[in-house]
């Protein structure tokens, strides 16, 4: 026997869960600019809100404990912008490369 | 634009939030390079997304509340809205896009409240961004299971005879609840009346401002 109840880790309804803390937080520039691309890039049809949704599903469950709504967002944009033959992965490793080197801070690797 | 640390402006003009001298993070590294690549490959411009940006930001339950009040005070609409949230929405010139929106509405024995359980499908075109307690785990897997628990935790205890009705959103379809009309608003403007009705009276977890 698994213990696996057949269904998948983001299909939680009904699950037993704490409090509903009221969080709340205005969106840094970044987030927004992570919300805008996933409205382009579906408008232009590069791929679906369900592409989206598919990515972060096999992402698995501890990743509402490692990382922030929009860090899962641009990893799956991402993810369907490769697969779409968009760019490649060399591309992105190489431009991730540079603007790491652009500074510290988002301010700074912003700027080109 | 010159690397210059002085100048903490955004590609947009407006000045970088504090936030943004937070070290920077891996995903934000690849928020800049996905972004730099569309722009190179020629699938979008910073100004196209500086524009969605804007468009977004504009945005605001505010909008949510226009439709509200004019609900409560134009029964024709309301019947148009009921029948068809997209279309009354785009009748007053919100953009809902592709969306299929719907609108349920509160009543002396109904409480509507909205959730997405499989990931965090809300009437953004409407109301905005959504709060960050609508997208985490407790929400999502508890309303749909014990909806009166999680509105006491919001401060709304009902009475029995109310009924819930939970209305679980997808990618397609989303809701918006219509809060009922508070007493003691006889003759209110459309604009006054729409100062009354909170984000989450539209999401189901609070109520509307006492008049």
């Amino acid at each position: 026997m698994t213990d696996f109840d057949g269904k998948r880790w983001h299909d939680m309804g009904g699950d037993t869960a704490g409090p509903v803390r009221p969080s709340e937080h205005d969106f840094a520039l970044w987030e927004k600019r992570v919300d805008a691309l996933m409205v382009l890039c579906s408008t232009k049809g590069l791929f679906t809100v369900d592409g989206l949704r598919r990515a972060i599903e096999d992402m698995g469950p501890d990743v509402f404990e490692n990382t922030t709504y929009y860090d899962r967002w641009i990893a799956s944009i991402n993810q369907n912008l490769i697969e779409a033959g968009t760019y490649t992965l060399g591309e992105l490793g190489a431009k991730m490369d540079a603007v790491a080197k652009r500074g510290a801070t988002y301010g700074e690797a912003a700027s080109e | 634009m010159p690397h210059d640390h002085h100048d903490h402006l955004s590609p947009s003009g407006h000045p970088y939030r504090p936030d943004n001298d937070e070290p920077l993070s891996y995903w934000q590294t690849m928020e800049i390079a996905v972004r730099e690549l569309l722009i190179e490959k020629g699938v979008s411009t910073a100004a196209e997304i500086n524009a969605q940006i804007d468009a977004m930001d504009a945005r605001s339950p505010a909008d949510g509340a226009q439709v509200v009040a004019r609900a409560w005070t134009d029964p024709a609409f309301r019947d148009r809205l009921l029948a068809n949230g997209s279309d009354a929405c785009r009748e007053m010139g919100f953009d809902i896009g592709a969306l299929h929106l719907i609108a349920v509405e509160n009543t002396a024995q109904i409480h509507n409240l909205i959730v997405c359980t499989l990931c965090s499908c809300y009437p953004r075109n409407l109301l905005g961004m959504s709060p960050d307690w609508y997208k985490s785990r407790e929400y999502r897997s508890r309303a749909v299971k014990e909806p009166r628990k999680v509105l006491a935790e919001f401060g709304m205890t009902l009475p029995e005879d109310v009924q819930v009705r939970v209305h679980d959103s997808t990618a397609d379809m989303r809701y918006v609840v219509i809060p009922a009309r508070p007493d003691g608003t006889d003759g209110w403007s459309v604009d006054r009346l729409a100062g009354l009705v909170t984000r989450d009276s539209m999401i189901g977890t609070g109520r509307v401002k006492t008049p």
